[in-house]
């Protein structure tokens, strides 16, 4: 039976966002698959060493569910968005969901490909060494030589 | 049931179950058996689908008061 291979588009920085593309690379990863996952515009900021400044607002964000109702001028105040973040990471850890280091650390060691699109570092004139190491930086085409031959291949 | 290799993944949600079984199971030499412990309920489908996709035999699938006890044998 031949490798299945899974591509992944990660486009988005937020704290929600950026579960999927890991959780679904490393758990396609345990499953058997050759995944690659192309990390592009707000993507990025997934790839940083530091991931601390990863964060949710509450603006916006409908559908985000919360412990009392909130009136979108509150969720527009200074603090909310910090408090938002801190709320969903401690609900997270108290249900036991990985941090995002984890499953980051888990889908390398698991040997899921990481690019990172050379445009939009240049766009943001982002440093090499902001980033993870084990990476690989390449343009739309190298994504897409991978990406023609995949059985799954999702857009975040 | 018999098992070589006992790995408690009680308190973790998806997908830390199933990744740390394929760590575990790794560890392990072909025929042994793994037993795993979990509190996701999520997690009983996902072994079966674990073991389908992998091709590590999934012998038995429990539970026992809260937990999910999964036996896993290595290919």
């Amino acid at each position: 039976m031949a490798t299945k291979k899974m591509a992944i588009i990660a486009t988005k920085g937020t704290l929600d966002m950026a579960y999927p593309p890991f959780i679904l690379g490393s758990t396609a990863a345990a499953l058997g698959y050759e995944v690659q996952i192309f990390f592009t515009f707000y993507g990025l900021q997934l790839l940083r060493r530091d991931l601390s400044d990863v964060k949710i607002s509450p603006l916006g964000n409908p559908a985000m569910p919360m412990p009392v109702p909130m009136p979108v001028l509150v969720a527009a105040l200074p603090g909310m968005e910090s408090m938002a973040t801190m709320m969903m990471k401690q609900k997270m850890k108290k249900k036991g969901v990985a941090p995002l280091e984890e499953l980051r650390a888990l889908c390398q060691e698991a040997d899921v490909k990481f690019i990172a699109c050379q445009m939009t570092v240049d766009l943001f004139d982002f440093e090499k060494s902001d980033f993870i190491d084990g990476i690989e930086f390449g343009g739309a085409s190298t994504f897409l030589e991978f990406a023609g031959e995949t059985d799954i291949c999702l857009f975040v | 049931m018999q098992f070589d290799k006992e790995l408690d993944a009680r308190g973790l949600s998806c997908p830390l179950p199933i990744l740390k079984t394929k760590k575990a199971l790794g560890e392990l030499a072909s025929g042994q058996v793994l037993k795993v412990v979990s509190t996701d309920p999520g997690s009983v489908k996902d072994m079966q689908a674990f073991a389908n996709q992998t091709g590590n035999p999934l012998l038995e699938s429990a539970e026992e008061n809260k937990d999910f006890i999964f036996y896993l044998k290595k290919k």
